[in-house]
């Protein structure tokens, strides 16, 4: 008997851990995801006043502080019963999906393209940023660094830091926009808009166009058929800032959509001794432990699933890029929708997508004419007691949940976060793919090792947010043992992290 | 003639948010110049290095080494103890290897406290059998390890010798930029020893554009309770600004957006504590003691000013826990404040 084991090359790493057992006949018997940090904000947060939320929970995540910081604002807003102007929901969302561009195009070409732009097989020295700027160009490489230079500019001009902002307010933002920042701005959102573009465009010509590529997208390894979960508009659109949570099951039926105050009616978290991590499940469904289906409450939440739950964008050009996927992809119309899409290679498709849609609504909301407005922030007058807010995070719905007493200082405090929706998928999608790809006698190869750690890379994972490293990325280095213990073949993997 | 080898840079974390790597990132297309003058022996996501690479090079070998993220676990540790044994000039980088930053405010509760409050008691957990993450679980196919999570956030100089901090949560880009080019065009650093570098020497007041007018107070705001008058001293309008009290260097970004410092470039130099500094800072600002005041009469205006303030530990000291004077009263109880649980802390 052989026993493979995918473990960090050693005990100092500890950021994320891959077991994948191997049974007498040399299939895979099974594989376990594991979590190996957890940081406490639930529980430290307790005592504080509710309003420096915004300010302490974006230190969950240097690489996605912007969704903590609006979560937690949003919350703020609910926990004060204030309604916050319309000019500041604007800005708000204006200021975030600059954020979402830089995210998006953070993952694409450092994380989730290598695998594509510079070869599945390729060694992993090459499989990184500078691979993609080597095999497209420098130029290109100029035009990612000055996409996320520009738009943390915006962060920091509306947020007040480039890193951790700190203008959310309940029922406000402390900084308006002048019309001077907003020309700016303006210049800036349609850099954004061909940016997107040219992304899509480098994404059909290197994948679109390679038959070899499609049956990887394709294949059988790296479908898993769940439940999807996004934020929707009132039109049933994608949302990133406001909206109902709709989940749709594995056939696009909608199964549920729901006020994210209510989330507690519909998720539920399991536990399990050999990880820090939780595993949301759909309430309603049922936790049946690490299988698809319909009758798993196992559901995703990522760029992939948002379009899947969603009827369509709300921007004309994403809209297009989005009827162009469907269409590529599965193409089936079921009560006027889209059947979902559940190859999750497609995610790093859908990514690019949403990138172009943050792009444009940034644009659309920089031109509104009342986005220079500097009436900010609605007067608080409400005792607070409980409050709920949720935003879409680049990797997933992200929730908080505050309780408090009628000073404001927090009594309770819990936090789904984007990554954590998709542990059960992500660990689910590793044992298939490697079910599918390490059979009896396989030699194990460091391409094929990549091709099983490519089925979690599509999530652009953020693990415990104590976890990560450059533009959200974490080295997982991987061993692979026999069954003597005796190493025979290592390699590194990238994921990013946000999550408590 | 032989090409002049390039200085050797590594770039680490243990317990932090991503946000220091970020920080660096953001000094933008400079990157290539610090790609062009350091050869880069650990960064893993940009380089193939691996652990057992640096387990392998000679101690001393890595002339800079930027840490950030605080110590949380033994595997964090013992990863500084590596990094230390390896690296000539190694770098506390960011308020985390700092000053241990916000996630230090767990070392106001246990462990155990924090395990209850995410796997036991919370509004959206399904866990009837009370199932706790264990450091060793048997599963049918064999044993899973998790490390074990420590009571006690540390800062890395409570840990292992450094011989300098770069403060800031994160430190910004235009100080983390003047950090490398001084080294890389070889400028002399000042000598070594918990030293600050990357950042200013007074406090962040000295290069804040509000006005002050030495105004006094009566109350404390909260920032949702007032709208403040731009371009004035937000705590001279009763916002808890940590300014006073905090090492200079980020620019006053924050309360140039209407919001106060929260304090994040840590403890000004030749203070032992930032609370206790900014304790006594505020005393000065709370309108107490005109002229004809008795004390008894100045007594009860600062305590009715202090009532106004809420959470002092978590304002005074939230990016500094790990290096004040109330942590290390409670770790020097009982060795690094660790303390045996039902689950995997420790």
């Amino acid at each position: 008997m052989k026993r493979i084991t995918i473990d960090p090359i050693t005990r100092l790493e500890g950021h994320g851990k891959i077991e994948i057992f191997l049974d007498d006949a040399g299939d895979v018997a099974n594989a376990y995801f594991q979590v190996p940090e957890l940081r406490g904000f639930e529980r430290f947060c307790v005592g504080r006043p509710a309003e420096e939320m915004p300010r302490i929970t974006n230190r969950i995540c240097g690489v996605c502080p912007e969704a903590h910081h609006m979560a937690a604002t949003k919350a703020l807003d609910n926990l004060f019963q204030v309604e916050p102007p319309v000019v500041t929901k604007k800005i708000r969302e204006m200021f975030y999906s600059a954020f979402y561009v830089t995210d998006h195009t953070t993952h694409f070409y450092a994380l989730g393209g290598p695998d594509f732009v510079v070869g599945p097989d390729a060694p992993p020295a090459e499989r990184n940023i500078l691979g993609v700027v080597r095999k497209v160009g420098v130029d290109i490489g100029k035009q990612v660094i000055d996409t996320r230079m520009r738009n943390h500019h915006v962060i920091k001009m509306v947020g007040g830091r480039s890193v951790h902002p700190v203008a959310g307010l309940p029922g406000g933002w402390s900084k308006a926009i002048s019309e001077e920042e907003r020309r700016e701005i303006e210049v800036i959102a349609n850099q954004n808009i061909e940016f997107a573009l040219f992304s899509l465009k480098i994404f059909e010509d290197i994948v679109l166009g390679n038959p070899e590529y499609m049956e990887l997208v394709l294949s059988d390894a790296y479908t898993d058929r769940t439940y999807s979960m996004g934020m929707v508009d009132a039109q049933n659109r994608v949302n990133f800032y406001d909206g109902m949570i709709r989940v749709v099951d594995p056939e696009g039926q909608e199964f549920v959509k729901y006020h994210p105050r209510d989330y507690a009616q519909h998720i539920a978290e399991h536990v399990e001794p050999w990880t820090y991590l939780k595993f949301p499940y759909l309430k309603n469904v049922g936790w049946k432990g690490f299988v698809d289906g319909k009758d798993s409450g196992v559901y995703f939440a990522t760029p992939l699933s948002r379009l899947n739950a969603a009827d369509g964008m709300a921007t004309p050009r994403a809209q297009e890029a989005y009827e162009k996927m469907y269409e590529t992809l599965g193409g089936k119309k079921i009560n006027g929708r889209y059947q979902p899409v559940h190859q999750r290679l497609a995610t790093h498709w859908a990514r690019l997508i949403e990138l172009l849609y943050a792009a444009e609504r940034m644009m659309e909301l920089i031109t509104d004419p009342e986005i220079t407005d500097p009436n900010v922030r609605a007067p608080v007058t409400a005792t607070p007691t409980e409050g709920i807010g949720c935003v879409e995070a680049p990797r997933g719905t992200l929730t908080h949940h505050y309780q408090t007493d009628e000073r404001g200082i927090l009594t309770k405090v819990n936090l789904v976060v984007g990554t954590t929706n998709n542990y059960a998928p992500m660990s689910m999608s590793i044992k298939k793919a490697a079910s599918a790809l390490i059979k009896r006698g396989t030699v194990i190869s460091n391409g094929l090792l990549n091709r099983v750690e490519m089925a979690f890379r599509s999530y652009d994972p953020c693990l415990s947010c104590a976890t990560h490293s450059l533009p959200g990325q974490m080295p997982l280095e991987v061993v692979i043992y026999d069954a003597e213990r005796q190493e025979v073949e290592r390699l590194s993997q990238y994921t990013s992290q946000c999550g408590t | 003639m032989t090409v002049k080898e390039k200085p050797k840079l590594a770039i680490y974390w243990a317990s932090s948010c991503g946000g220091c790597e970020i920080a660096i990132l953001n000094i933008g297309d400079k990157i290539l110049a610090v790609d062009e003058a350091f050869e880069i022996v650990f960064w893993p996501c940009a380089t193939d290095f691996k652990y057992a690479d640096v387990e392998g090079y000679p101690d001393g070998y890595i002339d800079l080494c930027l840490f950030n993220g605080a110590i949380r676990s033994s595997e964090n540790e013992e990863m500084a103890q590596l990094m230390r044994r390896k690296s000539k000039v190694l770098v506390a980088f960011g308020s985390c290897a700092h000053e241990g930053c916000i996630p230090a405010l767990s070392n106001l509760t246990t462990a155990a406290d924090t395990f209850d409050a995410v796997y036991i008691d919370n509004p959206s957990l399904d866990n009837p059998a009370g199932t706790l993450p264990q450091t060793v679980t048997q599963v049918p196919e064999g044993d899973l390890h998790i490390p074990v999570f420590h009571n006690t956030v540390r800062a890395l100089d409570q840990v292992i010798p450094v011989e300098y901090v770069v403060p800031g949560c994160p430190p910004e880009s235009p100080q983390i930029w003047a950090v490398l080019e001084a080294v890389i065009n070889g400028v002399e650093l000042p000598a070594p020893g918990s030293t600050v570098i990357g950042a200013s020497h007074l406090a962040v007041c000295y290069e804040c554009p509000l006005e002050k007018h030495e105004k006094t107070i009566e109350r404390f705001y909260r920032p949702y309770e007032i709208t403040p008058e731009p371009g004035l001293c937000l705590l001279e309008q009763g916002l808890v600004c940590m300014g006073i009290a905090t090492r200079g260097g980020c620019g006053a970004l924050c309360p140039q957006v209407g919001m106060r410092c929260e304090g994040c470039y840590g403890l000004l130099d030749g203070v032992e504590d930032q609370g206790a500094n900014m304790v006594s800072a505020l005393a000065s600002v709370v309108g107490a003691g005109k002229p004809g005041d008795s004390e008894e009469d100045m007594e009860q205006q600062i305590a009715a000013a202090m009532e106004t303030l809420v959470d002092p530990a978590g304002t005074f000291y939230r990016f500094n826990m790990a290096q004040s004077l109330l942590h290390r009263m409670r770790a020097g109880s009982n060795g690094n404040g660790n303390e045996a649980g039902k689950g995997a802390e420790l």
